[in-house]
């Protein structure tokens, strides 16, 4: 499943322009975005308020990214390995965050979590806890728009990792449980390290669900994406300098882990 | 086929084609880049404006004025700006986009927003200072949030918001699902709100008044209709719709 076949010689030009036609569109915005970034004026732009926005988003993603560990990979387990009737259908479902607006995810969020909602209001009643416009609100949101990419990723490992182990373990008079610990997590690692990264950094950019569901308070709920839209209707340069600082953060980790979420478990 | 084109065109760069350019015949397409505020009031406005003008047809672009604003300034063919703010006017005065002087045809002003049955009691501007209610502002940033900056200046309060939000509509969402006790927004806001939204007016609302400028733009591809339809926004026949949808007259 994972041998490589290289094909070399000559390249077909009818593959290759469009492809770089591709490439263009993608990486030209981005490119646009640092020739246009008033690099003098950096320090300058790089308020207080930047950096504490930057440290809330670091914060809710990686919580946000644990949320999805403790509950993704035990969900992207029950798709891959249960005997479950209608998991094609569950694994649709599960992807349903992936393509919604997030905005309308922001919205399904307050209906089920807010202070009237179906959820929300017992919550309150019984214990005073509210979530909107709170940071484990935007923690929520996050973890909300960021969980698919997680359970997809994982449950991909899952299938692609060889039963055989599992079988083996089992005869030998493990547990599932201790199966699960110390044969199949270690084997699917990989994809639990890509599925657990793409996830933070998906996290990370989160904006319409978190405005939506944790609303918009310096300090508390303010995260990066928050602050580039808003300082883009008065500053834009400083909006361009939060794109950039944003940018970086997230090229840095997906450079960081290199090829390891394009190819597959080995 | 060409609706889709149009249609694509519109969502690119909210533009449309006008075929007419260079007649001074009242006919064909008319583009009308508008404040979202204007939303249910200028469709209205443009249905009567086509009915009064066989041949011609409105469309709009609704948007935030700041975001409009930077459309027109990198180029989208528009025929007509209509602003929430004259700030936002300004940026694309400022570009040489329009000719004409920019006439105010609409004054908008904020309320007190509550949810249904007013359930926090909330009586008037001092109760935004109560911290253990729920308050939704604008941003600063954004037009409706600077107004409300004004007068909380005017009113001595010192609000204690648990969310600034990015528009008027993200504010009314929270009040409309009871996520907040209370909240400002605009007249017009509360009163396309429905039943959900209960409007309270306060003596410092006209402390911030906002201005609603209209002009045709410079390259209008029709200039003629342009010009048509400014007028119209501006005769009794606009300014009764205008009142109707909660703004005060000019």
């Amino acid at each position: 499943m994972t041998t490589r076949h290289r094909v070399r010689g000559r390249l077909p030009v009818v593959l290759v322009l469009p492809a770089l036609a591709g490439l263009a569109f993608l990486l030209v915005p981005l490119a646009g975005l640092l020739v246009k970034t008033p690099w003098a004026n950096l320090p300058a732009l790089l308020s207080a308020e930047v950096g504490e926005a930057l440290r809330l988003s670091l914060i809710c993603a990686s919580l946000a990214t644990v949320l999805c560990l403790v509950f993704g990979i035990p969900l992207a387990w029950l798709l891959a390995r249960s005997g479950l009737p209608g998991r094609g259908f569950l694994r649709a479902l599960v992807t349903v965050p992936l393509v919604l607006p997030p905005v309308v995810g922001g919205v399904a969020l307050l209906l089920v979590l807010g202070r009237r909602g179906l959820v929300g209001q017992h919550l309150d009643a019984w214990f005073g806890i509210s979530l909107p416009f709170t940071t484990a609100g935007v923690v929520i949101a996050e973890a909300f728009v960021a969980m698919p990419f997680l359970v997809i990723s994982v449950e991909g490992a899952l299938r692609a990792a060889d039963p055989r182990y599992e079988e083996a373990a089992a005869t030998l008079g493990a547990s599932r449980w201790l199966t699960f610990r110390r044969v199949t997590l270690p084997s699917v690692l990989p994809g639990v390290v890509a599925g657990a990264v793409l996830c933070w950094a998906r996290a990370l950019g989160e904006f319409g669900a978190t405005i939506t569901f944790a609303g918009n308070f310096p300090g508390e709920t303010t995260t990066m994406p928050l602050a580039v839209y808003l300082a883009l209707e008065t500053d834009p340069d400083a909006a361009i300098v939060l794109s950039v600082v944003l940018l970086l953060v997230s090229v840095g980790v997906l450079a960081g882990l290199r090829d390891r979420w394009i190819s597959g478990p080995s | 086929m060409r609706g889709v084109v149009v249609g694509v065109a519109v969502l690119l760069a909210g533009c449309a084609t006008g075929q007419t350019s260079g007649t001074s015949e009242v006919t064909g397409d008319v583009t009308v880049f508008a404040a979202a505020s204007l939303t249910e009031s200028f469709t209205r406005l443009g249905q009567e404006f086509e009915a009064a003008h066989p041949g011609t047809e409105v469309r709009f672009n609704f948007g935030g004025s700041s975001a409009l604003a930077q459309q027109l300034g990198n180029g989208a063919p528009a025929d007509v700006f209509a602003s929430a703010a004259p700030a936002n006017m300004k940026q694309v005065t400022d570009t040489g986009t329009i000719t004409a002087a920019p006439r105010t045809f609409a004054r908008n002003t904020l309320q007190i927003a509550v949810p249904k049955g007013n359930p926090a009691k909330i009586a008037g501007l001092a109760d935004f200072a109560k911290t253990d209610l729920k308050i939704a502002l604008c941003a600063e940033q954004v037009p409706c949030g600077a107004a409300s900056k004004k007068v909380f200046a005017a009113a001595g309060v010192t609000a204690a918001p648990d969310t600034l939000e990015q528009d008027v509509k993200a504010v009314l969402t929270k009040v409309s699902l009871g996520e907040v006790d209370g909240a400002l927004v605009y007249k017009t806001d509360v009163k396309a709100a429905g039943d959900e939204v209960e409007g309270i007016t306060f003596a410092e609302a006209g402390k911030a008044v906002n201005d609603y400028p209209i002009a045709p733009l410079a390259k209008a591809p029709n200039a003629a209709t342009a010009t048509a339809f400014v007028e119209f926004v501006l005769s009794e026949q606009g300014r009764s719709a205008l009142t109707a949808a909660g703004f005060d007259a000019p």
